[in-house]
């Protein structure tokens, strides 16, 4: 026992050292460990796409180490700047960017490939939080209208690449700043119900077919079988026929005989349902949980409204990317192109993910501990 | 930020409240996220728990497939083991496009090295319109032997492409036998309404002709089946449980392909037919039809144009000439006639009747020719069946009456199938008063009476008829019905029964064994007599064969026109024919002859019969068969009626 606290401590104090936070890190550990597990039974057991992911998880890491190093004072200088150029790529973007599987997301640097988009899941809640962190809480109204014109102006031009499942996150990024820096529950519901008035235009005249053709779907898949509603018929498939304990690793037909598409990526949660069971999928939800009560603990603890506010919206974001992929695998919302946090194969949006809980541990290992 | 010294208060009493507000709210962000997780969780339950069966079955739909096994076909022998039909691999060249980097310079390089159809590029891109890229493709189907070892060689060059080899049915003595064995051929729309299809299940071969189609049921065996994993499109990934197909059953024919090798040669090139029957169980030794055709060239789908040769060939090659061939019997039939007339005491053997070239009735001008325009003179019956008069067996047709006549012939199985068996065997036409009424709708003519008891006028008969009646003339009443399978082999369990012949049947009783006797007797002499109209063939016989020529009409002559065989197209000339039966005394093997347009019977068609006799007394006895004589084109002579 003794040999057990004195290794803690000493784990605390290179934790304290390093800036992490041990208890998101184990979760986060556990989770990347499962999501390797269950890509190579979802890729067939291909080595190198496992090894592929391995790097980009390492790479992740890195950035996550090298983000929590900076102290949230740093960052909160940086924010204006960081939007800036988020918006000036997003143009740039929209101008001279890269196409690929039908919308335009990519710039390119040399051999770097990177989406603006991500940056902003980041930089929109930084710069409401910024933005908000200026004055005493809670917001004034037009303090509101300010933010919001901060949160549109990007989301606006994401949606033109056009890439919903990004506008619909980093337009929650925005939102949960605003609703944790204490927006008036008037107005929340004066908002709620100009959105829903909105919907009909929004069908009418933003969205793309594609698109639409998911929202229609998703009421009926058996619509289109062989098309659009073929991927969640399969998946539920995959799900259903998991039953409680599931096929067991690497027995998931579903998955191997390749009637589930996207199963690396956007749909992997199938995979891991089907092979693992009720038990598994509750287990894996809550790990997810837990990062995100990790999250909010964090906020909560947070020494200025910069840190809190952003902290906060970054668990709270962590939380629709799991319940936009859960919900749209299992047929319970449309389909909107997000992966499994941590989970999915796949490179970008992980780096952006782990930059987050770096954020996260950033503010959670630079309090002035003299104060508490 | 100038106020802050004197907002210290304040601005922390501010945080404390910022800091609880913030909290408020994270707590019911919080709450949101376990209440949302909680719906996830039930949704996940919902499909997990009560939708489990529904979706297992579902699943389990999705990934197994059933793939049909065909079994494999029994093999045909002939009564030695012979091997006549089989299963061997043939190979094909199979392209999977899936494979293929660049399918244009693939078939253009295959092209080069090994010679492609025009009509086998056709079918490959309409195939490959329909198939999943995964599928392999027959590209060229029976690639012989050459074409295998160039492609070896050359197969890094194609990657995708591969020779696939698969049984499939193969004649290996190719003609040899052809109207016997029959061929099989693939399954069309007609006969696929008739099989049971989960018999036939994945097979795409069927008995068209022949043995095969005959023995079908016992050749075919049943479909096994297979169930497979497959994957979302469609590939087979691993096999899960198999039920094994039931292999066809081997057959062993009656044929004797030695004797049958013998019978063909002897035929060369003539049109027509050899039976050989063997007269103690009705087992078909012989059966020849000739021209013969390849039955391979069935096997993998006949292209048109062979196949419409085949079928305007005027010579009519698919066309097995000793089932459904019908011929005058001609001649052939005065032993059957005269045992009619001793039996129904119509005249005793010693009895003449004076030919002098022509026969008359009373109070009808027209005469009845004798094939001997300068008569016979007085004939006995032995003499009339010696010379083949014509005259005596008007006037023995003419008293017994065409009932009495009809009535004794239908004895011998004229008339009638034989109950062979063999697909198509056509009856024959023993013409009688009701016969011609129906078939013509006219009353019966005297005249007719006459030109029948010589085998001419509207009596038809096959030569499996002929030989049939043969035999049951040499058994004196009574013969097994023709059979042309004698051993079969169960593939499963390897068992092997020899089947008892057909279930004899007494055609009729004879009356008095002498007149049986004389009969024979006369048949023999017309071999051994001097006047014989076989006698040709009775140097060095070293048994004693009963038997008749005959020569029968295609065309008839005017009444006094002479008959010149030099003067008329081949295909008007006469037929040749030949039936006996030997040894004598013990009769052993009945063999019908008829050879299309022969001429002469006696010259064309008994030496035929005879080497086909000789053959088998050789076989018989273990002794070498004698080389056959190749046949003569013409020999006129002995002339026979």
């Amino acid at each position: 026992m003794a040999d057990a606290s004195l290794i803690e401590q000493r784990m605390t104090r290179v934790q304290r050292h390093l800036h992490l936070d041990g208890q998101l890190l184990t979760a986060i550990a556990l989770l990347s460990g499962v999501g390797l597990a269950i890509l190579y039974s979802a890729s067939n057991q291909d080595m190198a796409e496992l090894q592929r992911q391995l790097v980009r998880l390492s790479v992740a890491f890195v950035g996550m180490v090298a983000i929590a190093q900076v102290p949230p004072k740093t960052l909160q200088r940086w924010t204006p700047w960081v939007f800036l150029a988020g918006l000036v790529m997003l143009v740039l973007v929209l101008l001279v960017g890269t196409y690929g599987k039908g919308a335009q997301r990519w710039l390119g640097f040399g051999p770097i490939r990177f989406q603006p988009a991500e940056l902003m899941k980041l930089a929109i809640p930084m710069m409401v939080a910024w933005y908000l962190s200026r004055r005493p809480l809670p917001p004034s109204l037009s303090q509101v209208l300010v933010a919001l014109v901060m949160i549109a102006v990007p989301t606006a031009l994401i949606i033109m690449q056009p890439d919903l499942g990004t506008a619909v996150l980093v337009t929650a990024a925005g939102l949960f700043v605003v609703f944790l820096a204490g927006l008036r529950w008037r107005v929340l519901l004066g908002a709620l119900a100009a959105i829903l008035a909105a919907i009909p235009v929004f069908w009418m005249f933003l969205m793309h077919d594609y698109q639409k053709q998911r929202v229609l779907t998703l009421f009926d898949p058996e619509r289109d079988p062989l098309g659009a509603g073929y991927h969640i018929i399969q998946s539920t498939i995959a799900i259903g026929s998991g039953g409680v304990y599931g096929k067991g690793w690497l027995n998931g037909t579903q998955s191997q005989l390749q009637f589930l598409p996207e199963r690396n990526t956007d749909f992997i949660f199938a995979v891991f349902s089907e092979e693992f069971g009720l038990v598994g999928v509750v287990q894996l939800l809550v790990l997810y949980l837990f990062i995100i009560w990790r999250g909010l603990y964090i906020a909560c603890q947070a020494q200025d409204n910069f840190s809190r506010l952003l902290a906060g919206s970054l668990a709270l974001t962590f939380f629709v990317y799991v319940f936009v992929n859960v919900g749209m695998v299992s047929g319970l919302i449309p389909v909107v192109g997000l992966p499994l946090p941590l989970i999915s194969y796949g490179g970008t949006s992980m780096v952006t993910l782990m930059a987050a809980f770096g954020i996260l541990m950033s503010v959670h290992t630079h309090r002035r501990m003299w104060l508490s | 930020m100038a106020s802050k010294k004197g907002q210290g208060d304040n601005r922390l009493r501010d945080q404390i409240q910022e800091k609880r507000l913030f909290t408020r709210r994270a707590v019911l962000a919080g709450a949101g996220v376990l209440g949302l997780m909680g719906l996830l969780g039930g949704r996940m339950a919902h499909l997990q728990i009560s939708g489990h069966q529904h979706y297992a079955t579902m699943s389990q739909a999705n990934r197994v497939r059933l793939v049909p096994v065909p079994p494999n076909r029994g093999l045909i022998h002939d009564r030695n083991g012979v091997i006549l039909a089989e299963n061997r691999p043939t190979y094909q060249l199979m392209v999977i496009p899936e494979q293929v980097p660049d399918l244009e310079e693939t078939l253009a390089g295959l092209g080069a090295i090994i010679e492609l159809e025009e009509s086998d590029l056709t079918r490959f891109h309409n195939q490959r319109q329909r198939q999943r890229r995964f599928d392999a493709i027959p590209l060229k189907f029976r690639l012989d032997e050459r074409d295998v070892a160039i492609f070896a060689t050359n197969r890094h060059r194609f990657p995708g492409v591969e020779v696939e080899a698969r049984l499939s049915r193969v004649y290996p003595q190719g003609e040899h036998a052809v109207h016997a064995i029959g061929h099989v051929g693939r399954i069309n729309e007609q006969e696929l309404q008739r099989i049971d299809s989960s018999r036939y299940r994945g097979s795409t071969h069927i008995g068209k002709s022949g043995a095969e189609l005959q023995f079908e049921d016992l050749l075919h065996g049943h479909s096994g089946i297979e169930r497979v994993e497959a994957n979302a499109l469609g590939r087979v990934i691993r096999p899960l449980e198999r039920l094994d197909p039931n292999p066809g059953t081997d057959v062993y024919l009656t044929i004797d392909s030695r004797l049958q090798r013998i019978a063909e040669e002897v035929l060369g090139d003539w049109q027509g037919s050899i039976v050989a029957l063997d007269t103690r169980n009705g087992d078909i030794l012989a059966l020849v039809s000739k021209p013969t055709f390849d039955p391979n060239l069935f096997v993998h789908g006949i292209d048109r144009e062979t196949f419409q040769a085949l079928q305007a060939d005027p010579s009519r090659p698919l066309y097995n000439r000793a089932m459904r061939g019908q011929y005058p019997p001609g001649s052939t039939i005065k032993p059957f006639v005269a045992l009619a007339s001793l039996e129904n005491e119509i005249k005793r053997a010693s009895e003449r009747v004076f030919c002098p070239g022509f026969y008359t009735l009373p109070g009808v001008s027209h005469r009845w020719r004798c094939w001997q325009r300068r008569g016979h003179g007085h004939m006995n019956m032995e003499d009339s069946l010696v010379q083949s008069c014509d005259v005596y067996f008007y006037d023995v047709a003419y008293r017994l009456g065409i009932d009495r006549m009809q009535e004794y012939l239908g004895g011998f199985g004229f008339g009638r199938r034989t109950g062979s068996g063999v697909p198509g065997e056509l009856p024959g036409v023993l013409p009688s008063r009701e016969w011609k009424r129906a078939a013509r709708g006219e009353s019966w003519y005297h005249g007719e009476t006459l030109i029948t008891g010589i085998g001419q006028g509207f009596f038809l008969t096959t030569p499996m008829q002929l030989a049939h009646a043969t035999a049951v003339l040499a058994n004196k009443g009574s013969a097994h019905p023709p059979r042309l399978i004698k051993r079969i082999e169960r593939n499963d369990n390897g068992e092997v029964s020899d089947l008892p012949p057909e279930e004899k049947e007494t055609h009729f009783k004879l009356r008095d064994e002498s007149n049986w006797q004389q009969v024979v007797d006369g048949m023999i002499a017309s071999i051994r007599g001097p006047r014989g109209t076989a006698r040709s063939i009775a140097p060095g016989l070293e048994y004693e064969v009963a038997g008749k020529t005959g020569t029968a009409q295609v065309f008839s002559l005017g009444q006094d026109e002479k008959y010149d065989a030099d003067a008329i197209p081949i295909h008007l000339r006469d037929h040749a024919l030949f039936n006996c039966f030997a040894p004598a005394d013990d009769p052993r093997i009945a063999v019908a002859v008829v050879v299309e347009n022969g001429g002469s019977g006696g010259g064309v068609a008994a030496p035929m019969a005879r080497q086909v006799m000789d053959a088998w007394h050789a076989i018989e006895r273990g002794q070498p068969i004698p080389r056959p004589d190749p046949p003569e084109e013409e020999d006129a002579e002995t002339a026979d009626g």
